[in-house]
């Protein structure tokens, strides 16, 4: 008689792919089938599992299920689950052993595994950046496949930076460069280093990827240049860098191996469970449908058909003509109108990557059109492109995007009150006040659902997006998916197939979700009429009627959808360039067209400490473009020298030089309140005897250096660089470090209490938990309160205690202390005084960048101060401000430097030619309090509210537009 | 109706009229403790309605209400608050609002005035906001402590915490499923009648517990989680999606610290306040006494529990203050500041390795005293097997229980190694026995 045979069977169920595997009694791998499921993933998995069990010659078998989206099937058929991180861990443990780290990137999950030095497994949590998704929709924007990503990031010879904390964060990083011509190849290798970043700071999160290292997942069996950035990072030799085979099966292996523990079945058994997990639907969360019939969405269509342009045949025409080019992050647009704006010519494409090589072709196609018929009087240019296009073709005009939609849009409806855009990639919103800019709304992450995020989707699905989206016109029971970021959509959907929600109801919801975005997290509205009563909306995205439809419900309100509505900027451009009444265009004539090429270089500017990334684009023609610079000296032209608050204050910080002192070296970490607080305690430290050195203004390569021992990744920008200042110190071999915890900050009689936040006062005991070197150096972080008059006899006593300093030299420095530090604050006043009086003397407009403190830092505020000065503004600071009279606000007003934004804010409601652009650092919990009141306070006194949103991402794309769009507004009123 | 009365700052008052007229909608935390707030109130002459909807609309609401990088709670509780408002239960302007207001660096004191920007937003800034805390912030004529409800009021978190303590420790391990419930909810009932009389605590608090010790278990191994993180998360299930239902349905035994540290905490921070700060509190006094009343009720509720062995009493607030020397100081106090890391320490020390913390997403001060201090616990202690999970509008369930269930097949996995080693050492002992 034969042995009985029981073989052992996995089944692993990700986001995007289904993985089986058979194990026979010795563990071996008799067979295995890996395929997309196209988020079919319940009936692929028991087609795929079927297959498996059949074909095997087992008289029983056991099973279990894993991965992310086998819940639901294992509750289902009955059959057993294994959570996924888990099984990767029992299928390492068993077949390979003597492995330190597993580090595992899925679909849209990221894991990694620590298994010697006490166990520990880490997914990514609501944060979740660089996984294969990540890859897809960035080979996608790229225009390359996979592989051709891949083999051309081996040969990149530059590294950007790429913000790694979250995919939206990179891929706004990553649109620029583009549009900036930075090669493909340095690109793809930069999207790969993002994820590693993101591993080591998302995920191992301040423990050290350390001895020997497995990499699995898919993303990691099959991308080279990946595996490339991975080792080259952690720095591991071949020995200790391990990519097993068959990487991508470890959690189906995991899961067989793990099934030994449950009772084995007949294959019989096991298709009876199965059938089990034939379609149900128990889909609980719905929402109303977008059209109940088909004549209401006959009608829906009758009523926006009508909101078209007139268009002039080119063939026939002769006369003057006007071009638009809309040169967005993704699409490239152009329009040629007549001399009555009626439209002669469009186009609409996807640059592929390669805006310039785009609208070479488009503007040779539009010169054959024109002949000798059509003048060219005027060229203007708008979107993130604006600057190389129209200096690579000698366009006429360069106009902010805002701009060019209000005028596009006034064409539609003259009294338009409120815009929405929606493109691909990004989403704009203004209100406009007596045709005026009134406010700007831009996505941010965290509010990022856009149209190419449904483009994906449909694609993943097998649809096109516009099949895709009438798909949703008539579901039923739209599912509802929430409205945070695409992430969340990601597991929303899964959530929703799991359940059993059909593409329809999918469709639909989605396309509620990416308005419930705009409106709750873009726009932030509460109610509809907040909006305006003359609404436009435009962007490729609006042509989608799901999209509109959804607008139109969710804001209770009949808007204009224009039937170019993906053309508006374009059009905008071209009515712009006629508004200006042009007689000759600059645009390059067809031969100089023909012979157009670019060639771009790369370089790093050393005028300042911001170092920017220059990319220098040589035309043809011999000119030159830079781009990537914040200021104007890297363009050879004298700076100008205006005044600027925050550059006063790095000067005046920088001027405390450590001094030698009896008791060796201190080291402060500059960041976060050390900032305010350097003169103080430069002085009292200097006071007692010791040689006080800094960490200095942070860079980017500090950041990286601090990385890794970052424990939550959703905290601020400006806490996470303190990682890195103090990695600087130690590698400074300062053996004393100080920093105190600070839970109050002086009281400027501003507030009801004089608070810090709990992240900058409590920061330097995280420090000390989770960075283990701080262990070999003596690192002070007691608990100061310098607010309080019983200071001095603390410090007295402390630096007694520490130091054996005696107790009057201590009581001598902390008075010299508090003088310094009232001597620098009044420097500050000092210079917001002449700055204010520069202005006014020079008839300049001043910003109030307001912020914090630690804003000043250059990799803080990525050098928004320069940007402003080079756009010809005077700024000062929030603190160089002189403290005023309390007043009333509608908040609990109780930490010292948020009682300043208020109070700046109330300023520049009182006094003319002065705004304020609020400085927000991504992840500041506070700012979700002072940012609407800071709102209010400038639109009671009729002022502009900007806000610019800051973290790790380096591109000031978003941050020009606003500006410019601020600039522009107040322009407009003051002509008015 | 009521005439509309300001203080001199603009803030609309709760009168005294208005007690007579007004319903008063207060938002659930812990079930068994709001429960007899609820009825407390409601002896005492409020008409009180604790709001225990989970509509799905609560998170919409709140999305339109308040800034969305505001924290989870605070989202919710509004979010909550709105919804009833719309529901047309209720006459708008016979309707009060009730909110807890803590005071202290975190931006959870500035609940109240986010719910009356909300408000102010929606045109009913005719709705009277009332806040409840016994610091003596924000008065009103129309609502007052009397020494009659404050002394129920202690008993019913006294008694709310034994009853959450008891029936998450016999519910997992009851012969016939429900009884347990059961009990509970006779004692809800008993306690009420009984006007949460605090003069014979120890009596009553023996009486509890010897009842739900008479529940007949069957004692097996189960894997114990510990529940720790921001309150309001931590302990409502609108927060934390039914956490404690799903740890249940995972066949596990749920332990979340009670409300009576949070509460002695808070009287703590005061006399820290005082000490460390040099902030001149004038209640710094009612601090003492009130932290000195919990300290003796807590003492009281640990000396019944620790009477049966199969019970696992909590350790007291000094003991967990203890346990975070080295960790962080006790001038850690924004949120839940170091009493956060104190209770995973204390979990730990009484052999609850399994930890949740939770936390709305972004919590500032959890950065520091939750998700930054895992690291260095599970240094001391390798065993610990601590997961963060973060709560928010746009957080999926499955994301969440994806998670958790990571950390218990960790848990699963240890006890199936212990009762491996258990065996062998029986196995081998038996062998010495058989030579």
């Amino acid at each position: 008689m034969t042995e009985h045979k029981i073989y052992h069977a996995g089944i692993d169920i990700g986001s995007t792919t289904v993985k089986v595997v058979v194990l026979d009694q010795q563990d071996q791998l008799i067979y295995k089938d890996y395929q997309r499921h196209h988020s079919k993933s319940r009936e692929k998995a028991v087609e795929m599992l079927k297959a498996a069990v059949s074909a095997s010659d087992a008289d029983t078998v056991t099973v279990s299920l894993s991965g992310s989206a086998a819940l639901n099937v294992a509750q289902m058929t009955g059959l057993d689950f294994v959570q996924e991180v888990y099984a990767t861990k029992v299928a390492v443990d068993t077949l390979i052993g003597d492995v330190d780290v597993v580090v595992e990137l899925g679909g849209e999950d990221a894991k990694i595994l620590f298994l010697t030095g006490g166990n520990e497994e880490r997914m990514n949590g609501s944060c979740a950046g660089g996984t294969g998704a990540f890859v897809d929709q960035m080979a996608s924007l790229l225009s390359l496949s996979l592989e051709e990503l891949d083999r051309l990031s081996l040969q990149h010879q530059q590294i950007y930076n790429i913000a790694s904390r979250c995919g939206v964060f990179a891929k706004s990083d990553i649109q620029p460069l583009l549009n900036q011509g930075a090669s493909k190849a340095d690109v793809a290798a930069s999207i790969f280093q993002a994820i590693v970043n993101q591993t080591i700071a998302g995920l191992a999160q301040g423990r050290d990827i350390q001895g020997k290292v497995c990499f699995l997942g898919g993303p990691l069996t099959f991308l080279y240049g990946l595996r490339d950035r991975f080792v080259k990072t952690l720095e591991l030799d071949a020995e200790h860098a391990v990519f097993p085979e068959n990487a991508q099966y470890f959690v189906a292996m995991g899961a067989a191996l793990q099934s030994k523990k449950t009772a084995s079945l007949s294959v019989e058994q096991v298709l009876e469970k199965l059938k089990k997990a034939e379609r149900k639907t128990n889909l609980t969360d719905t929402l109303p449908p977008l059209f109940a019939s088909q004549e209401e969405y006959a009608a829906f269509c009758d009523r926006h058909e009508r909101n078209d342009v007139e268009y002039t045949d080119p063939a026939g025409y002769k006369g003057d003509a006007y071009l638009g080019i809309d040169a967005g992050s993704t699409t490239t647009k152009l329009t040629l109108i007549d001399q009555d704006e009626k439209l002669l010519y469009t186009y609409y494409t996807s640059n592929k990557g390669d805006p310039m090589h785009v609208v070479q072709a488009q503007l040779l196609e539009i010169l054959k059109l024109c002949g000798d018929r059509i003048t060219i009087r005027g060229a203007a240019v708008t979107g993130y492109g604006e600057e190389l296009i129209k200096n690579a073709f000698g366009a006429d005009f360069g106009i902010v995007e805002t701009t060019a939609h209000y005028y596009a849009a006034k064409k539609f409806n003259k009294d338009v009150d409120f815009i929405i855009d929606i493109g691909g990639q990004d989403m704009k919103c203004f209100k406009l006040k007596k045709g005026v800019v009134d406010s700007i709304m831009l996505n941010e992450a965290c509010s990022s659902g856009c149209g190419s995020f449904i483009e994906t989707f449909a694609s993943a699905l097998g649809y096109t997006s516009a099949d895709f989206a009438k798909l949703g016109l008539f579901a039923k029971h739209p599912v509802n998916l929430g409205s945070r970021c695409t992430v969340f959509m990601n597991s929303s959907v899964k959530q929703a197939q799991n359940d059993g929600a059909g593409v329809d109801d999918i469709s639909a919801g989605l396309s509620i979700s990416v308005v419930k975005n705009a409106v709750y997290k873009v726009i932030r509205a509460r109610s509809a009429s907040e909006l305006g009563e003359n609404i436009v909306v435009q962007g490729g995205t609006f042509l989608n009627d799901s999209i509109l439809r959804a607008f139109e419900l969710e804001i209770g309100k009949q808007v204009v959808r224009p039937k170019i509505a993906g053309l508006m900027g374009a059009y905008g451009a071209a009515l712009y360039a006629k508004s200006k009444h042009p007689t000759h265009s600059e645009l390059l004539d067809e031969e100089a067209l023909r012979n157009f090429s670019c060639k771009a270089q790369h370089a790093q500017c050393q005028h300042c400490t911001n170092h920017c990334k220059l990319t220098i684009n040589i035309f043809s023609s011999g000119k030159r473009f830079i781009s990537g610079n914040r200021c104007d000296r890297p363009l050879g032209k004298a700076a100008k020298k205006l005044p600027d608050a925050y550059e006063f204050k790095r000067q005046k910080l920088s001027s405390y030089q450590p001094k030698p002192g009896a008791l060796g070296k201190i080291g402060l970490p500059m960041g976060l309140n050390m900032y305010e607080l350097l003169p103080f305690w430069y002085t009292l430290l200097t006071g007692i005897g010791f040689e006080v050195v800094t960490s200095g203004f942070s860079t980017r390569e500090l950041y990286v250096k601090g990385q890794h021992t970052i424990p939550s990744d959703t905290v601020c920008y400006p806490a996470k660089l303190m990682h890195g200042h103090i990695e600087k110190l130690l590698n400074d071999g300062v053996k004393v470090i100080f920093y105190p915890c600070m839970p109050y900050n002086f009281d400027q009689d501003m507030g009801d209490n004089h608070y810090n936040c709990p992240v900058v006062a409590y920061y330097p005991e995280l420090l000390a938990a989770n960075i283990e070197q701080l262990k070999t150096v003596r690192f002070l972080n007691p608990y100061f309160a310098p607010h309080a008059k019983s200071f001095k006899k603390a410090a007295c006593d402390y630096f007694h205690a520490q130091f054996d300093v005696p107790r009057s030299q201590t009581r001598a420095a902390v008075e010299a202390a508090y003088a310094e530090y009232a001597a620098y604050q009044q420097s500050i006043y000092e210079f917001g005084d002449h700055a204010l009086q520069y202005a006014k003397e020079n008839g300049l407009q001043t910003i109030v960048l307001a912020g914090r403190p630690y804003h000043a830092d250059p990799e803080i505020n990525h050098g928004i101060d320069k940007l402003l000065t080079s756009l010809g503004l005077v700024v000062i600071s929030e603190d160089a401000l002189r403290p005023r009279e309390r007043f009333r606000v509608n908040v609990l007003n109780q930490w010292t430097y948020h009682s300043r934004l208020y109070a700046a804010a109330k300023y520049v409601t009182e006094h003319e030619n002065i705004n304020l652009v609020q400085l927000v650092s991504f992840g500041c919990g506070l700012d979700a309090i002072t940012t609407d009141e800071v709102k209010e306070i400038l639109e009671s006194g009729d002022r502009i509210y900007t806000q610019i949103k800051i973290d790790e991402i380096n591109n000031l794309g978003a941050a020009k537009i606003r500006l410019r769009s601020l600039i522009e507004a107040v322009g407009t009123k003051q002509a008015k | 109706m009521a005439e509309l009365i300001y203080d001199q700052n603009g803030r609309l008052l709760f009168t005294e009229e208005m007690r007579r007229e007004y319903t008063i909608l207060i938002p659930q935390m812990l079930p068994i403790h709001f429960k007899f707030i609820e009825q407390i109130m409601q002896e005492a002459g409020y008409n009180i309605v604790l709001m225990t909807s989970t509509d799905p609309e609560i998170v919409n609401q709140g999305l339109q209400s308040v800034h969305n990088d505001t924290c989870y709670p605070a989202l919710l509780v509004i979010g909550q608050m709105m919804n009833e408002l719309n529901s047309g239960k209720y006459d708008l302007h016979k309707t009060a609002l009730m909110i807890t207001q803590t005071g202290g660096g975190c931006r959870a004191s500035n609940y109240i005035h986010l719910l009356r920007k909300a408000l102010k937003k929606r045109g009913l800034d005719y709705i009277p906001v009332i806040s409840f805390n016994l610091a003596g912030m924000e008065k009103n004529p129309g609502f007052k402590f009397t020494p009659k409800m404050i002394f129920k009021l202690l008993g019913a978190v006294v008694y709310g915490d034994l009853l959450m303590l008891l029936s998450n420790q016999i519910r997992p391990y009851e012969v016939h499923p429900g009884d347990t419930d059961a009990l509970l909810e006779h004692w809800i009932s008993t306690l009420l009648d009984r006007k949460m009389s605090i003069r014979h605590m120890r009596r009553t608090l023996d009486e509890i517990t010897e009842s739900f010790v008479q529940i007949p278990v069957h004692r097996t191994e189960k894997v114990k989680v510990g529940v720790v993180g921001e309150i309001y998360i931590k302990f409502a299930p609108l927060g934390n999606n039914n956490l404690e239902k799903f740890l249940a349905q995972q066949d596990c035994e749920v332990c979340v610290p009670g409300l009576l540290d949070f509460i002695i905490f808070m009287g703590d921070h005061h006399m820290v306040d005082v000490k460390k700060f040099h902030i001149k509190f004038m209640k710094g006094f009612v601090s003492l006494l009130m932290k000195k009343l919990f300290v003796n009720f807590q003492n009281k509720l640990i000396d019944t529990v620790k009477k049966y062995p199969q019970l696992r009493a909590p350790s007291d607030f000094e003991t967990i203050k203890s346990l975070t020397n080295g960790y962080l100081s006790d001038g850690n106090m924004m949120g839940e500041g170091w009493l956060l890391t104190g209770e995973m320490l204390e979990l730990i020390h009484s052999g609850i390795d399994n930890i949740i913390c939770t936390q709305p997403f972004g919590c500032l001060p959890n950065h520091i005293v939750g998700k930054g201090m895992i690291r260095v616990i599970r240094k001391q202690h390798p065993t610990a097997n601590i997961v963060a999970i973060d709560y928010d509008p746009g957080a999926t369930k499955t994301n969440q229980e994806n998670r958790i269930k990571l950390m218990l097949s960790v848990a699963r996995e240890k006890i199936e190694q212990q009762e491996t080693a258990q065996a062998t050492a029986q196995k081998q002992q038996q062998m010495v026995n058989v030579k």
